[in-house]
């Protein structure tokens, strides 16, 4: 019972993740392309 | 690691972030698992109870972890003028932003069949509201076109201004007769075995997931903080350079 209510809830928010993740690796590949190797090395 | 593997990863990527993905993510199936199928329904609210699962978990994360970090970030960036610190300030913003909205959405969702309605001026969904909004308008801020050093010094005071409204959601059950109930999570809890068992799941979760975004999210803000560093570098070697040629083509 209210399964109407709950599955909409868990698909926001995991599509949300999903599409918010997709995104940042989108502008991280974007802004990664931008710099030198050399100033992103620090990160590993 | 195989190519593909790399590419889902990401360009930031390191040991420690894929480790935690993974954890993130065999975590997040456990979840669903234990709050849509292995959990037990709730006398009085039925399957609604299922929402808590995401609603509380998005709400600590989101409200207190993620804003948290925009806190103390913005403290000690305008104490210390920490470019680290006021990036990582940023980072926790946006993601907060995002588990605010899935707080006040899964609340929405498990409103309307336990009160009968989506929305209510109730003084913890209202404040939370005002939340979102003032975190929204710390992200605006963060876009605003202006000196880097004034704009970071800008939020960093929204960021601790924001923060106290977190106060006010926080015992807004409390100072306040409203629809949402009061804490119902401590040391007494009664709730069933299995059902605190996801609910704590659901924190263990969604924190790693916020902590997994939150390592990303940091680097996209470093890469564009260097990216902004380089195209200055750029620009003041061309102006260089036209200089010299200038005085060459003066000398000649």
């Amino acid at each position: 019972m209210h399964w109407q209510y709950v599955i909409p809830g868990y698909v926001i928010v995991f599509a949300g993740l999903g599409v918010y993740t997709a995104s940042l690796m989108s502008r991280l590949r974007s802004a990664a392309r931008k710099i030198p190797e050399e100033k992103r090395a620090f990160l590993e | 690691m195989s190519s593909i593997a790399r590419k889902l990863a990401g360009p930031s990527s390191s040991r420690g972030t894929r480790i935690l993905g993974a954890l993130a993510l065999v975590s997040t199936v456990l979840l669903l698992l234990l709050g849509l199928i292995w959990s037990p329904r709730e006398v009085d609210q039925a399957d609604a109870v299922r929402l808590m699962y995401v609603h509380v978990p998005s709400a600590v994360v989101g409200l207190y972890f993620a804003f948290g970090v925009t806190l103390v970030g913005s403290i000690v960036y305008l104490r210390k003028q920490s470019d680290f610190w006021d990036l990582m300030a940023h980072a926790g913003a946006e993601i907060g932003v995002l588990f605010c909205a899935f707080v006040l959405v899964t609340g929405a969702l498990w409103g309307r069949p336990t009160w009968g309605v989506y929305w209510e001026w109730d003084p913890r969904i209202t404040s939370t509201t005002v939340t979102l909004v003032l975190y929204l308008g710390y992200l605006a801020v963060r876009r605003m076109d202006l000196d880097p050093v004034v704009r970071s010094r800008r939020a960093a005071i929204l960021g601790i201004i924001s923060f106290a409204n977190l106060l006010i959601v926080k015992q807004s059950v409390e100072w306040w007769r409203g629809l949402h109930q009061g804490s119902t999570v401590g040391i007494d809890t009664q709730m069933d075995g299995l059902m605190f068992f996801t609910l704590a799941w659901g924190v263990l979760t969604f924190t790693l997931i916020f902590a997994w975004l939150l390592m990303h999210r940091f680097r996209l803000a470093w890469y564009e903080h260097q990216a902004a560093a380089v195209s200055l570098d750029d620009a003041i070697a061309a102006r260089r350079g036209e200089h010299r040629s200038s005085l060459a083509g003066e000398a000649i």
